[in-house]
């Protein structure tokens, strides 16, 4: 049965998981585009262009974000509790990082002032950059484990602070998720911009896609190597009620590839992300861009579930109290509402990419500098 | 037990990142219809001043869209950050409408309004106008969700304690859903969002009409905005929040603050029109009352009672107590004491846990309060009263003062005369704050009245923050003033240059500003200098 608890526990992993990737390959191109704003853009008219690719679609797909959000508070409200507290700075930080995006692509262009279009840009870079930055940043430090733990009321406690975030490890994460997203954008920028702004995002592509291979390559050895991961000893059935106090975790070093070990098919996961980034590189410089668009979406799965197939049933493991740890098993909402949220899920989401593919063919043209002076009013 | 300073500065850094938010809310839940109205009109008559006032008031829109969308995002984040226990105690209930207002709403509203400023060029008229009507769609059914949520807050039905999850569950999806206080909420405030869009569109265009600059223009947006308005005011006094008042004891003491009614008065109640209500000698001092009017207002009838504060207060004493005994057998039950007898004791006092948790704010074990703490408890049980007195007064007025605006408005406007009539012009533009007053004030009163809870009589605001230290909140308070400030005033910058300019931002050369800087080309060319040339073009035009 599909709606036995259990089973929707394991869904609503498997949701949370799709809507992050929905948010990565959307949103998060959006941001790679953002980042990518002031180094490819020379003049005023080429950063309307590299804006205006996204200009009607930035805010739609920023909602993939948001969602996902909403969704960890109803599906896993201990999880949204823990880690939005937790990491309190680090979530500020992106959230003020996340302000200059909506104001900056609506009121850049309406003043014709050159010091104010240059300060939004940077702010465009800011609230691109940041954000891919932090959230690659806080997966690193859920695959080393947090400092927290629950009270018998499961008051959540944070225990570490908000330097010892950017440890190296964590820090590498983030340059793989900054890595990712840019690329993803460049190879967009790549399909939809004229020139001169396309060949210099094929470029971009190249290396930043190189980059991100490697850190990849490298996160994936650190983590086999030098991080430790955590192991469930015991725990109630998987569909008793949540409590996250009644198991028992230990630290494992090579917990992380219990999942690896025990199912190969989950290898698939990091195989994707390599092969994608590397097709997408390579299409991208074959002016294939449109394949390498998908590729490079492709990868970015790859890289996410390469990071969730390593951690399940973990979502936020405590490296100061593993018995604390949350996972999939007992951090989730009830029966009831799982079962409410994945018709919701069930019934809206495929509306959603109905509608956003409409738009998206609505507005699919290369953007031009002429085009931009056309419509000087109008556009971003 | 939380430091009562960051709780008291967590609260300031919602209430302060909440009401900044709902700045820019109504607007865009009233304007996007009336965009809606306007680009109808152009799509049915094919007249291109219907597209330009669609795309003027679109422009000026987005402005404020915008910020709506900046802010909103802190709202989504601050209740994990800064009220965590919150999220952990009612995320079952709770975020289920927020996740599902993602999904049905506002990915509707933001997938569409990218297309309604950058798709001009690239829809037919009637797509164009099927964008902007799913933007108005997807934004209003987002307030509906967001005030099911809120309304739990207020109201908490569909859902019961479990012990085991140390949580609130759902029992109920439609009961949450059909929840009445959220319902008369969600017709109240998009109401109110209605108006404050026409009194938005009605003010700035009595601007141009007082200036005598594109009056065609000007008039045909007047007109749709009154009509919109009065609709829209009647409907928010009429259909007012007080019918919301009668269920659930945190409405009940909420109205009895407002009315600063201590005592229960026999049935119908007067209404309390100017008084200093004060806390400390839970009386109303200098109280000027007018017979019955409460009564009526609040239960719509001339023989039920409105409950004082003083006997509600009496009601929390003995539900504190009943708390403490739920909060005994609730340790019990969580510290493997979990037998039939101790279910059943909780079971009888579950009811009451919130306000035994009340007590939390005094010691950790509420089950061992003393009687000190449990009378400090029953003063925390009602919120301060005046701030919601004045308040509440200060909406009313706001909203019967636009009332008798839009009345006239309409009247003169139907008459044909409203361009004469220069005093009704500028109350029109000088009340433009107006609906953000009533708008604000309001939303105080709704919140600022649920207290001492953050979920009515089920989890007290001291208990749901986050375990943060009041240093956390100083710096985060401060970075949202200075970054807050800053957006606001770059977003009245660009609102009042955009207003001020008019039409002619559009660029479109049939305006006033580019019609007079034609005319001086057109004189130093040496063609006839035209002064009152402006927006002439359409002044004759099937009005």
């Amino acid at each position: 049965m599909i709606l036995d608890y259990e089973v929707l526990k394991l869904v609503w992993w498997l949701l949370v998981g799709v809507l992050f990737i929905g948010f990565a390959v959307t949103d998060g191109m959006d941001m790679g585009v953002g980042t990518l704003l002031p180094f490819l853009g020379k003049d005023d008219d080429e950063r309307r262009v590299i804006i205006n690719t996204v200009g009607p679609h930035w805010d739609g797909n920023q909602v993939w974000l948001i969602t996902a959000g909403g969704a960890i508070f109803a599906a896993w409200p201990l999880v949204y509790a823990t880690a939005f507290s937790g990491f309190y700075f680090a979530m500020l930080l992106a959230l003020f990082a996340l302000f200059f995006r909506p104001v900056g692509f609506d009121y850049r262009s309406k003043i014709q002032n050159k010091t104010w279009r240059n300060a939004w840009d940077w702010g465009l870079f800011i609230g691109g950059a940041v954000p891919a930055l932090v959230f690659g940043i806080a997966f690193g430090n859920l695959l080393q484990g947090v400092p927290f733990h629950l009270d018998e009321l499961l008051r959540p406690y944070y225990t570490g602070s908000f330097f010892g975030l950017l440890n190296p490890f964590a820090l590498l994460a983030g340059l793989v998720s900054l890595g990712m997203l840019t690329m993803h954008g460049a190879i967009w920028l790549q399909l939809r911009t004229g020139e001169p702004v396309a060949t210099r995002a094929k470029h971009w592509a190249k290396i930043v896609g190189l980059a991100t291979i490697a850190a990849f390559a490298l996160a994936g050895i650190w983590l086999t190597l030098g991080v430790d991961g955590f192991k469930v000893v015991s725990m109630p059935p998987l569909d008793a009620i949540p409590n996250p106090l009644t198991k028992e975790v230990v630290i494992d070093p090579y917990g992380w590839l219990t999942n690896y070990r025990q199912y190969p098919w989950t290898l698939l996961f990091p195989i994707l992300g390599f092969a994608g980034l590397g097709l997408a590189i390579s299409l991208s410089m074959r002016d294939r861009a449109g394949l390498g668009l998908i590729m490079s979406g492709l990868g970015i799965t790859g890289i996410i579930m390469t990071a969730g197939a390593a951690m399940f049933p973990f979502i936020m493991p405590s490296s100061s109290n593993p018995n604390s740890s949350l996972i999939a098993w007992d951090a989730t909402s009830s029966h009831l509402t799982l079962t409410v949220m994945f018709w919701a899920a069930v019934i809206f989401i495929p509306i959603i990419l109905i509608y956003t593919t409409w738009t998206y063919t609505k507005m699919w043209r290369r953007v031009t500098v002429e085009e931009i002076r056309a419509q000087d009013t109008l556009a971003y | 037990m939380l430091d009562s300073a960051m709780v008291e500065l967590s609260r300031w850094q919602f209430a302060i990142t909440a009401m900044y938010h709902f700045l820019f809310v109504p607007l865009t839940l009233g304007l996007s219809w009336m965009l809606v109205i306007m680009e109808s009109v152009y799509v049915m008559t094919g007249r291109p001043i219907y597209r330009d006032m669609t795309k003027f008031w679109g422009k000026l829109f987005g402005i404020n869209f915008a910020l709506g969308v900046t802010t909103g995002l802190t709202m989504e984040f601050q209740f994990g950050t800064n009220w965590a226990y919150y999220s952990h105690y009612v995320g079952d209930v709770f975020g289920a409408p927020l996740a599902i207002e993602g999904l049905m709403a506002f990915f509707l509203e933001s997938t569409f309004i990218g297309l309604f400023f950058l798709g001009w060029e690239r829809l037919s008229k009637r797509q164009h106008l099927m964008v902007t009507f799913l933007t108005a769609v997807g934004s209003n059914l987002s307030a509906m969700w967001i005030l099911i949520a809120n309304g739990w807050m207020q109201h908490p039905v569909g859902s019961e304690f479990s012990f085991e999850t140390m949580r609130m569950e759902m029992v109920s999806f439609s009961e949450v859903l059909f929840n009445p206080v959220a319902q008369v909420k969600f017709v109240h405030t998009v109401a109110a969002g209605y108006v404050t869009a026409a009194m938005f569109v009605a003010g700035i265009s009595a601007y141009y009409m007082l200036k005598g600059r594109d009056l065609a223009f000007a008039k045909r947006s007047f007109s749709v905005a009154v009509g919109f308005g009065l609709a829209s005011i009647l409907s928010v006094i009429l259909l007012g929040d007080e019918s919301g008042y009668e269920v659930g004891d945190v409405q009940k003491v909420k109205l009895a603050a407002i009315e600063a009614e201590w005592h229960t008065e026999p049935a119908p109640a007067a209404f309390t029109a100017f008084g200093l209500p004060s806390n400390e000698d839970e009386e109303t001092h200098d109280a000027i009352k007018i017979p019955w009017l409460m009564g009526l207002i609040a239960t719509r009838s001339l023989n039920q009672e409105v409950t004082g504060l003083k006997e509600l207060m009496v009601e929390h004493e003995i539900r504190i107590r009943s708390g403490m005994i739920a909060y005994e057998y609730l340790q019990r039950l969580r510290t493997g004491q979990d037998t039939e007898g101790n279910r059943a004791v909780f079971k009888d006092h579950m009811d009451d846990l919130g306000y035994g948790l009340l007590l939390k704010a005094y010691i950790d074990n509420p089950a061992e309060a003393t009687e000190e703490q449990i009378q400090m408890a029953v003063k925390d049980s009602i919120p301060e009263v005046a701030p919601l007195f004045w308040t509440f007064r200060v909406m009313v007025a706001a909203g019967f003062w636009m009332l008798l605006l839009f009345v006239l408005g309409f009247y003169y406007n139907a008459k044909r005369q409203v361009q004469d009539k220069r005093w009704l012009l500028r109350a029109f533009l000088f009340s433009i704050p107006v609906p953000w007053i009533a708008a604000e004030t309001g939303w105080f009163v709704a919140e600022f009245g649920r207290q001492p809870w953050a979920i009515g009589e089920v989890l007290p605001t001291s208990v749901a923050a986050s375990s943060l230290g009041a240093n956390d909140l100083i710096i985060s308070l401060s970075a949202f003033i200075i970054f807050y400030t800053l957006l606001f005033l770059i977003e009245m910058y660009l609102m009042f240059k955009f207003g001020r300019q008019g039409p002619s931002s559009l660029h479109t050369g049939k305006y006033h500003f580019e019609q007079a800087s034609a005319s001086q080309t057109d004189t130093t060319a040496g063609g006839a200098p035209s002064a009152t040339a402006p927006a002439s073009q359409y002044r004759g035009e099937g009005s």
